[in-house]
């Protein structure tokens, strides 16, 4: 029955999600006609029907119906009872029903919250209608998660062990947040171009939905490679893989589009650019899903080995950034009004940000999709690894970093140079002081590693500066706050990121048990290797004795893990962090007569990188908390610089 | 992600996890310089990960390879070489400057050239306006004075 129900509410989702998209769009007109009430009423009956699938999905994984073949081919019963409920989302047709959930939530609040008005709502509806059509549609011809198995098995084939972990039960749906968050900036910036209300009220009801998702996708980007860090075994956290890469870009242009917005907010400047932004940024996430689900990142001819599901994601792609694109050249150019400003002004840096940002996604989008033009042009392969984004993307980020500190310090229209410099001038001491303190202690000495830290410096200290001033003023408000400690996250983030970068040490040898191996003046002294078992595993665990000063300070226990079940074997690697660095130590492979090769990393400043995204989306929270609290109708107070 | 993982994992069903280990080679300084060789490589059968990193079988014989040839007096340059000729350009992180990756190389600065033209033609007008804005006021604002 399960099944059969949550099939049915998919198609009932659909027939509401073509009525929302209808009335919306007719509403939109404001001819006074119910169009209005009609798409807020569908909206809402759209997520109780989807909530109705998504549920019925959950409860057949969380019981185990092997009758339902997507449960038969990702689960298995002797599954902690989390990963049954996470796997649900763990595959392709799942994933899919989550992300219309998303959208079909984000939907609802549109409704719900009316923000910027009836038409400009309508609309927004109306094209939120349009889109979750597109993704039910495409579930239900090419990913239905309901179909049913007869006879069923008597056992499910399990879900990959390395996503059997909390980290990663709850990132897809972080992600998904903000990748469908950004579809609700997209169908306010279509909302905009058709109604023609693209002015500043416009960018006051947008910017809650274009916060969430900023705030979703930094802290789904963060959990990401924290997961990465501690599952892979080998330390690393960013590999610039292009999935990766597919949740980067998004990222990029949504930090464009908050800056670019801030401007649109206050009087309606760079409107067209903030309405461009929030196009692109949604049609990168759906480029990502492309990549992602369409199975052409392997290989371009595994696109034609599944060809129907990349097919339609291609054809959604090409009408939803086709269309969107096509609409803003036929209006966009009717709605820009121009700005007056000086070179010199915190408009200037929003535009430049914007650039850089952009440039920089441009970047990563070019360097990722490359290989796969070149393989199918040529048949030439290439491989684009960290080494070009260093040389490309790093720089590009530099300057914009050296940048940041410029932003909240100039005034609108026509700033101060001079003092915002004489502001900042401490910020610039204390970067040159970390400059130097770096260069006199950190060895290897590395040019790279000063000038990062002495970028962080600067803007962690222009960061407090900012917050300090504006505190003795009695203007440190949400958004004041919001800056600062997003700047500073940055910052934070781009310390460890260098310092792992440039400092990290390992060791890797084959133990005996009793034998020992050294790394940055830690001494490993494995003990024994045991058996250890899970609830659907079997480890060997090996406990190492962390020994410091000829004192045992801890026993770590890193394990080798193996899922019979799925046939598969992963390493969980046991890390013990200060806080200020993390000792990681992997087991590998047994090598006889009771020794194993055993790999220990001392990564130092390694918990800022992620300390530093948590803030950044603090940061994003404090804006929205700000906004939120302000009603729409009336124009926001703003911080005027000083 | 999920392929990075699949291939991981597939790499890692066929062999357990094999971390590098014990093809270190005696002299610190070839083995530094293998270490550094084998960051600029990449491993075949894993998307994203160097011949470093990479828990592939795979990727350790070819460690065990890099080695043997520095080893034998190759210079790294040497090295690289005869891996490209076996594996193509592929095997290497940083793709090589040549007439079919000009693109790849060059969009950046391109990007920045076109984005800055643009930013610099919004950056003027704003300025002509600005300057008209303020030339009206000062109009006005004198009549206003000459009347009273």
């Amino acid at each position: 029955m399960t099944g059969e129900v949550g099939l049915l509410a998919l198609c009932l989702a659909l027939a509401l999600a073509i009525v929302q998209s209808l009335a919306g769009l007719a509403g939109a007109r404001g001819d006074g006609g119910n169009g209005a009430a009609i798409a807020q009423g569908a909206a809402m009956g759209l997520l109780v029907f989807v909530s109705l699938a998504f549920g019925a999905l959950i409860y057949a994984f969380v019981t185990s119906d092997f009758s339902i073949l997507d449960v038969a081919q990702n689960s298995h019963t002797a599954k902690p009872l989390l990963y049954k409920f996470t796997g649900a989302w763990g595959n392709h047709e799942g994933s899919m029903v989550l992300w219309v959930f998303v959208l079909s939530l984000y939907s609802a609040f549109v409704a719900f919250a009316q923000r910027g008005g009836t038409r400009l709502t309508c609309a927004a509806l109306g094209v939120q209608g349009l889109l979750a059509a597109a993704f039910l549609l495409f579930i239900l011809l090419t990913s239905n998660p309901f179909v049913r198995l007869d006879p069923p098995p008597f056992e499910g084939a399990g879900l990959n062990p390395l996503l059997q972990d909390p980290g990663l039960a709850f990132h897809p749906p972080l992600l998904y947040f903000g990748y469908v968050g950004l579809s609700a900036a997209f169908a306010y910036a279509a909302a905009g171009l058709i109604t023609g209300e693209a002015d500043a009220p416009w960018a006051r009801a947008a910017r809650p939905f274009m916060l969430t998702a900023w705030i979703a996708l930094t802290l789904g980007i963060t959990g990401g490679s924290w997961w990465a860090y501690y599952t892979l075994g080998w330390g690393g956290f960013w590999f610039w893989d292009p999935v990766e890469n597919a949740s980067l870009m998004p990222w990029l242009v949504a930090t464009a589009l908050l800056h670019s917005a801030l401007a649109t907010e206050r009087t309606g400047a760079f409107r067209t650019w903030s309405l461009l932004l929030a196009i692109l940024g949604f049609s990168l996430s759906l480029v990502g899903t492309f990549l992602v689900r369409s199975g052409v990142l392997t290989s371009v001819h595994a696109f034609a080995n599944d060809p129907e599901r990349g097919f339609f994601i291609l054809l959604m792609l090409i009408a939803a950034i086709g269309g969107a694109l096509a609409l803003f050249a036929w209006r966009a150019p009717k709605l820009e009004t121009g700005t007056a400003f000086h070179p010199i002004s915190r408009e200037m840096l929003l535009l430049l940000n914007n650039l850089l940002l952009t440039a920089a996604a441009a970047t990563v989008f070019v360097g990722t999709l490359y290989p796969l033009a070149l393989d199918a042009w040529i048949g030439k392969k290439i491989s684009v690894g960290a080494p070009y984004f260093a040389i490309t993307f790093a720089p590009i980020f530099a300057v914009l970093l050296l940048l940041v500190p410029f932003g909240p310090r100039l005034g609108w229209r026509r700033g101060d140079l001079h003092s915002a410099l004489r502001i900042l001038l401490p910020a610039m001491g204390a970067a040159a002081a970390a400059a130097v303190v770096v260069l006199a202690v950190a060895r290897p000495a590395s040019a790279a590693g000063a000038g990062a830290f002495a970028l962080a410096a600067w803007l962690i200290a222009s960061s407090i500066i900012d917050a300090v001033r504006r505190n003795r003023r009695r203007t440190f408000g949400w958004s004041a706050a919001a800056s600062a400690l997003a700047h500073a996250g940055l910052g934070i983030s781009l310390m460890g990121i260098a310092a792992v970068s440039c400092w990290k040490s390992e060791a890797s040898e084959v133990l005996a048990p009793g034998q020992s191996l050294t790394v940055a003046g830690y001494e490993l002294r494995l003990r024994d290797v045991g058996e250890a078992r899970g609830p659907n595993y079997f480890a060997k665990r090996a406990d190492i004795d962390v020994v410091r000063n000829g004192r045992v300070i801890e026993t770590l226990s890193p394990e080798k893990r193996s899922y019979p079940a799925e046939g598969q074997a992963i390493s969980k690697a046991a890390i013990r962090t200060t806080g200020l660095s993390d000792l990681y130590v992997a087991l590998g492979d047994e090598r006889g007569h009771g020794s194993w090769i055993v790999r220990a990393y001392l990564n130092p400043l390694a918990p800022f990188i992620w300390l530093g995204g948590i803030v950044m989306a603090l940061g994003g929270a404090a804006s929205l908390f700000g906004r939120l609290r302000v009603r729409v109708a009336k124009p926001l107070a703003y911080v005027a610089a000083e | 992600m999920m392929r990075t993982i699949a291939l991981v994992l597939f790499s890692l069903t066929l062999s357990g996890i094999a971390l590098a280990g014990p093809e270190k080679l005696a002299n610190p300084q070839l083995e530094a310089r293998a270490v550094a060789l084998q960051q600029q490589l990449r491993c075949l059968v894993c998307q994203g990960e160097s011949l470093d990193e990479s828990n592939a079988p795979l990727a350790a014989d070819l460690r065990r390879l890099i080695r043997e040839r520095i080893a034998a007096g190759d210079s790294d340059d040497s090295v690289k070489a005869y891996l490209v000729a076996r594996y193509g350009d592929f095997i290497l992180m940083k793709p090589p400057v040549k007439s079919e990756t000009y693109l790849l190389w060059f969009a950046p600065l391109g990007f920045l050239a076109v984005g800055g033209g643009i930013v610099a033609l919004i950056a003027s007008r704003a300025r002509r306006r600005l300057a008209l804005e303020s030339a009206a006021r000062d109009h006005v604002l004198g009549r206003t004075e000459g009347n009273a």
